[in-house]
């Protein structure tokens, strides 16, 4: 009986989370032009999608963001967690706690005041703006990732390589950064989906001369929803799944 | 043993912050011996070993190691190794990988490295265990790992900090003899680090027990022991009991030390004078027990009582209450005229022990 329960009540909640992706997904795949009646399977939306050239270039666009932004807030995030764990500094829980706080506060208040940032400055808002607005929002999380694997360390084995002869970048290269591979593995595509799906942020810090996927998406349903986004949705979910499928495996990976 | 040191502390302080960890130690480290810095947790032996394996930097003093200065030089530059208390295998690299990280950063050629490898591995007998990862070793096991991956530099001095502390009882036993024989086998010198007296003890050539970043004394295991030169080594090595006294009269080596009014013959080796106030020192098996009336021709003795009888196999040990309220431990060994357990608890007993077997140290 409990155990019958028990799987009514999950299958329950998995329902409400996926039964609307679910119906995307069916939907993309209806000849009819109006998502309400199924009229029969087509593939000719996913036809549209690929000939539809801003659309593309708007998704070639969010690639290139996405990939860029992630490496940089790799590189940096896992620099700074580095030195998060070496080094004891005045002030260093607090800079660790406001880590933190960028990554809590939301979207419109981050979006607004970089868009802010960037008139004082001066910059004419596109894919320079696009880029370092990403990076921002995508560095805490790479930074508390890398630092969650970090500490738990053990420091002797740095000594240890040390005391075998090692140099600082050997240490590093040897053994630091391969016992923090998943981490930083887990924590770039955190990044990548993370910039690859933003709007609100990007909508602030691109400027007209650089469209991206989401942005593209956003402005197109304000015409109504067409059968071609129930599509780009369905290729963006599979996306999504794959790399966190990815990002999963690798953190499982035993080290 | 060649009398030249190998390593050699000069005045050696280290602070951190505020604390001083090390403070103004000297000490003089000889090719081949296995020395142990023996000590409270705190003390600062760990300290020391670090300075000499160059993870700390000196506050002041000087490191010598083969007569040139130590000071400043990078833990990679240092021919020293050290085995960590947890080990610290490389928890990515299998165990060939793990004892040849040293020689490959050395760039030594592959075909050395295997031979290497495999001839450390012999040693502390692992061998076959090459592809093995660390995880799927015992804690035993890591421990020889361990070992090889820092033997296998050939260092002139191996430190090894508190390695056995994670094993168990039995396992601990069987690392000590394994450690006195790869220490013979390599002839190189051991600095080994720990707060088990009972471990400096068995395995030590020499001993220096440390408090409070000093060394108390520095002394083979047997010295140490048997003559404690104060109340904190006296104490801290082994279990002891302490009898306040004083001395009323001074004879040629010789003493008599008043002790709760009665009058005991002791060896006088610090050549205290009458009146002085000493603490006269005694190990649980050196104390003499008779029960109450079979006692011998008019030897001073102290009264008490049995509290508490405690079988250990080997030994039978007392917790003996004097009359003046104080307790002492007592341990008794089996021999051939005393086979069984004669002691009860609540029986009168009396204690004394042979002239000489006492330490006495001012109070």
């Amino acid at each position: 009986m409990s155990r019958v329960f028990r799987w009514v009540y999950l299958g329950l909640i998995y329902a409400f989370l996926y039964v609307p992706i679910a119906v995307l997904v069916v939907y993309s795949f209806n000849s009819s032009k109006y998502s309400t009646n199924w009229q029969g399977f087509t593939l000719k939306w996913y036809g549209q999608l690929v000939s539809d050239s801003p659309l593309r270039e708007a998704f070639v666009n969010s690639l290139v963001i996405a990939f860029a932004s992630s490496v940089c807030a790799t590189i940096l995030g896992t620099l700074a967690a580095f030195a998060f764990y070496r080094y004891r500094f005045v002030g260093r829980k607090v800079l660790y706690t406001f880590i933190y706080i960028v990554m809590m506060s939301p979207d419109i208040v981050m979006g607004i005041s970089l868009l802010m940032f960037f008139v004082t400055l001066g910059l004419a808002t596109g894919a320079l703006t696009l880029l370092i607005a990403h990076i921002t929002f995508c560095l805490p999380f790479v930074v508390v990732t890398v630092y969650s694997r970090i500490s738990g360390l053990d420091r002797s084995i740095i000594d240890v390589a040390k005391d075998l002869g090692a140099n600082e970048m050997q240490v590093f290269r040897h053994v630091v950064m391969p016992l923090l591979m998943p981490a930083i593995i887990a924590g770039w595509l955190l990044s990548f989906t993370l910039s690859l799906d933003d709007v609100v942020v990007s909508f602030f810090t691109t400027g007209p001369s650089f469209d991206i996927l989401p942005l593209r998406i956003y402005s197109m349903v304000r015409l109504g929803i067409k059968p071609e986004i129930n599509a780009l949705s369905t290729v963006m979910f599979a996306l999504s799944l794959v790399t966190v499928t990815v990002a999963h495996l690798v953190t499982k990976e035993k080290t | 043993m060649e009398r030249q040191p190998i390593v050699s502390l000069k005045e050696v302080t280290k602070r951190f912050d505020d604390v001083v960890a090390v403070d103004s130690l000297s000490l003089d480290i000889y090719q081949g011996e296995f020395l142990t810095l023996l000590g409270p947790s705190g003390c600062g032996k760990t300290t020391v070993l670090r300075l000499i394996a160059g993870f700390e930097t000196l506050t002041s003093g000087e490191i010598y190691m083969n007569g040139a200065r130590l000071n400043g030089t990078p833990p990679n530059k240092r021919n020293v190794n050290t085995v960590f208390q947890s080990y610290a295998l490389f928890p990515h690299m299998n165990v060939f990988d793990n004892i040849a990280f040293g020689l490959r950063m050395k760039k030594c050629e592959e075909g050395l490295v295997r031979r290497q490898v495999g001839e450390a591995l012999e040693i502390v007998k692992m061998s076959g265990l090459e592809n093995r990862m660390p995880h799927q070793l015992s804690g035993g096991q890591q421990q020889r790992v361990a070992m090889a991956r820092a033997i296998v530099n050939k260092p002139q001095v191996l430190l090894l900090d508190e390695p056995l502390s994670a094993l168990d009882y039995r396992l601990r036993q069987e690392m000590e003899i394994e450690l006195k024989r790869i220490h013979r086998q390599l002839g190189i010198t051991f600095v080994f680090v720990t707060h088990d007296q009972e471990e400096a003890i068995s395995m030590s050539d020499r001993i220096a027990v440390m408090n409070r970043g000093a060394i108390e004394q520095v002394g083979t295991p047997i010295e140490i022991y048997e003559e404690p030169e104060n109340m904190f080594v006296a104490r801290f090595v082994g279990e002891i009991n302490v009898f306040d006294g004083v001395v009323r009269e001074v004879n040629n080596g010789g003493a008599t030390v008043e002790i709760q009014g009665r009058l005991f013959p002791v060896q006088n080796r610090k050549n205290l004078g009458p009146g002085r106030a000493v603490k006269v020192l005694l190990r649980p098996e050196d104390i003499q027990v008779a029960i109450e009336g079979e006692w011998t021709e008019g030897e001073p003795y102290l009264a008490g009582s049995v509290e508490e009888v405690i079988y250990k196999g080997k030994t039978v040990d007392l917790v003996v209450r004097l009359d003046n309220k104080e307790s002492i431990n007592v341990t008794q060994f089996f021999n051939e005229d005393q086979e069984n357990v004669i002691y009860r608890e609540g029986q009168r007993v009396h204690v004394n022990w042979l002239y000489g077997w006492e330490v006495v140290l001012p109070s």
